[in-house]
């Protein structure tokens, strides 16, 4: 059961066709056969044409879309060994944070990632993706560990934002937001974030000041949401189409702008049409990233860090 | 259509202005709702003489109070892109910033930094300015920072910042976003040069300058009855559909919950910040004193 955004009506009226064809053809074949391939390549063709010229708010629906692959299809994708490891030794688990230690292609890293979950369960357990103060020192935890190793981190990054909530600010949010954007920046092992769908604001940048910032295609990050955007700036939520075109938020004027290092080409249609695919590309790309960062010695990979975050500003739209 | 000229604007005119002249002399507590003259609060650096009531406080209102002798050096902010998203909402970014920078004089922006003197020692402050734009933190607001770290680790001095912001520039969009690394980057390099960094939370500090600098003190300060929070009000009760604990995100919450060292009354800051740097640059007794 493919979920449909509303701008593809065309191609889920076309995918449809073929469904009821394919459910009829079960008799006689050669004919019906022959208008599914048809069909087929009329849907490709929409596809195509449709993913081409998405909006700034088309692409944040597609970053949103329920069954795009999340950070635990990342993991499992692209990490062997996967050890799981919890807990802030303060407070709580937070489940809204995936880490642990891993093998990628051959040498032993350091993964985090926020997961929004898949159905309503893991949805739940996963906070939506949210991220609490628990979460974040659990990440700080393992960034610290990865660094007393050797190990270099990479980061998959998914979340609307912090977790707005009474216990979260009791907790302090700000201070582990804060926390986890100052360790980025000390770590002298490589870090390397890949945003897979939605980064938003400080509570994506806690994982995320990187060496490296990747971008899936069409992936998006923003200092807000396009719907707060336009609730602060428009006084109405209604206005998030207009506020998305005006953040910026997409992955070619990121690039732009010098705050995203290198875009993952999708699979036409979006990561969730071939979840397998997108993967392996984002391995691909995460893979030269490390080859690269590789030869640095310790102080000149958080230094070039640091200097890229300086320099960002320079470049203008 | 000419008498309603000649005759009533000038009286209505005439009525506005005398107005204005009041408003300008009196001033009512947001808090007690007392009538305040004006001369007074500035003397009392804009602090209540009826309830203690800290009221917010530009850069201007700060650093005299701060420095010996009152002697500062202001330093020029340095100069950054403008718009560079070619940012429009129902205004134009360009717009907003000149009539933002109309209103607090030319060059200004949502942060000041000084030099000077505390105590008979160098001292950097940068101080938050609420009334520009919201005290919103852009480009400008990380240059601030990084300038004022660059002058303390020269001058091997500490760095105090008093943050006053509603968070992120949003009209930066993710540029905006990019400051909460590069004030932290600033922090670093005070604090790896082993010189103290130390915070004075006003109101309000909120969303992004939350998330890092306001955040990565030494040691936080607060000033009595002061906002301080990451994720806004509205933002909060719409998640969780229930009323908010009383005092919510005031400084006094936030001491309960272990996220700030002490709160200092205004007239008590220049004094305490002395005393704590002092002690932190293992500097003799009679320093504090003087
Ligand atoms: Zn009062």
């Amino acid at each position: 059961m493919t979920t449909y955004l509303d701008f593809e009506k065309p191609i889920s009226e076309l995918e449809g066709k073929i469904m009821e064809l394919r459910h009829l053809g079960d008799g006689d074949g050669v004919n019906i056969a022959d208008e599914v391939g048809r069909l087929q390549q009329k849907v490709d063709r929409q596809i195509k044409a449709t993913y081409a010229k998405l909006t700034a708010w088309q692409r944040v629906q597609v970053a949103r879309h329920p069954e795009r692959p999340h950070a635990k299809a990342y993991i499992g994708g692209l990490i062997e060994e996967f050890t799981p490891l919890a807990g802030d030794r303060a407070f709580a688990e937070d489940a809204a944070i995936v880490g642990g230690l891993g093998r990628f292609r051959g040498r032993p890293v350091a993964v985090i990632g926020q997961e929004k979950g898949d159905d309503t369960e893991s949805r739940l357990k996963h906070n939506f993706g949210m991220v609490k103060p628990e979460g974040y020192r659990k990440a700080q935890r393992l960034m610290r560990m990865a660094d007393r190793f050797g190990l270099p981190v990479i980061t998959f990054v998914d979340t609307a934002g912090a977790y707005p909530g009474v216990d979260a600010e009791e907790r302090g949010q700000g201070e582990a937001i804060a926390g986890s954007i100052e360790l980025c920046l000390q770590l002298k092992v490589p870090l390397i974030s890949l945003v897979i769908g939605e980064g938003g604001s400080g509570g994506a940048l806690a994982i995320a000041a990187a060496n490296k910032l990747l971008m899936m295609e069409h992936a998006v990050y923003s200092v807000i949401t396009p719907e707060g955007c336009a609730s602060i700036l428009w006084r109405t939520a209604d206005k998030a189409q207009e506020a998305a075109e005006a953040m910026r938020l997409t992955s070619d004027d990121l690039r732009k702008l010098g705050v995203c290092d290198g875009v993952v080409p999708e699979p036409a249609g979006g990561a969730h049409r071939e979840p397998g695919t997108a993967v392996r590309a984002a391995g691909d790309a995460i893979e030269a990233e490390l080859r690269v960062l590789g030869n640095l010695d310790p102080t000149a990979l958080r230094e070039a860090r640091r200097m890229k975050f300086i320099g960002i500003g320079q470049l203008g739209l | 259509m000419n008498w309603l000229t000649n005759f009533v604007r000038p009286k209505l005119r005439a009525l506005v202005a005398r107005k204005e002249t009041a408003e300008n002399l009196w001033l009512k507590c947001p808090k007690c709702e007392q009538m305040l003259f004006h001369r007074d609060l500035d003397a009392a650096q804009q602090v209540c003489s009826h309830c203690d009531h800290h009221l917010r406080i530009p850069p201007a209102g700060r650093f005299p109070h701060l420095f010996d002798e009152g002697i500062f050096e202001r330093h020029a902010l340095p100069k950054v892109q403008l718009d560079p998203l070619k940012f429009r909402d129902q205004k134009r970014y360009t717009d907003r910033l000149k009539e933002a920078q109309a209103k607090n004089g030319a060059g200004s922006e949502a942060m000041a930094v000084a030099s000077g003197k505390m105590g008979g020692h160098a001292a950097v402050i940068a101080v938050s300015d609420f009334g520009f734009m919201g005290g919103s933190m852009g480009m400008a607001v990380g240059e601030c920072l990084l300038l004022a770290a660059n002058l303390a680790v020269e001058r091997k001095a500490p760095m105090i910042v008093f943050p006053a912001s509603g968070g992120a520039r949003m009209q930066e969009g993710i540029l905006s976003l990019m400051q909460l690394a590069r004030t932290s980057i600033a922090v670093s390099r005070v604090k790896e040069a082993g010189l103290p960094y130390i915070v004075v939370l006003t109101d309000p500090t909120t969303g992004g300058v939350t998330a890092s600098f306001a955040m990565l003190g030494d040691i936080h300060v607060a000033e009595p009855g002061a906002l301080i929070g990451f994720s806004g009000q509205r933002v909060i009760q719409d998640t969780i559909r229930e009323t908010l604990p009383p005092g919510f995100q005031s400084a006094e919450y936030q001491f309960d919950h272990g996220m700030v060292d002490t709160i200092v009354h205004r007239h008590a800051m220049r004094e305490t910040l002395i005393r704590i740097t002092s002690l932190l640059m293992k500097r003799p007794a009679q320093a504090a004193a003087a």
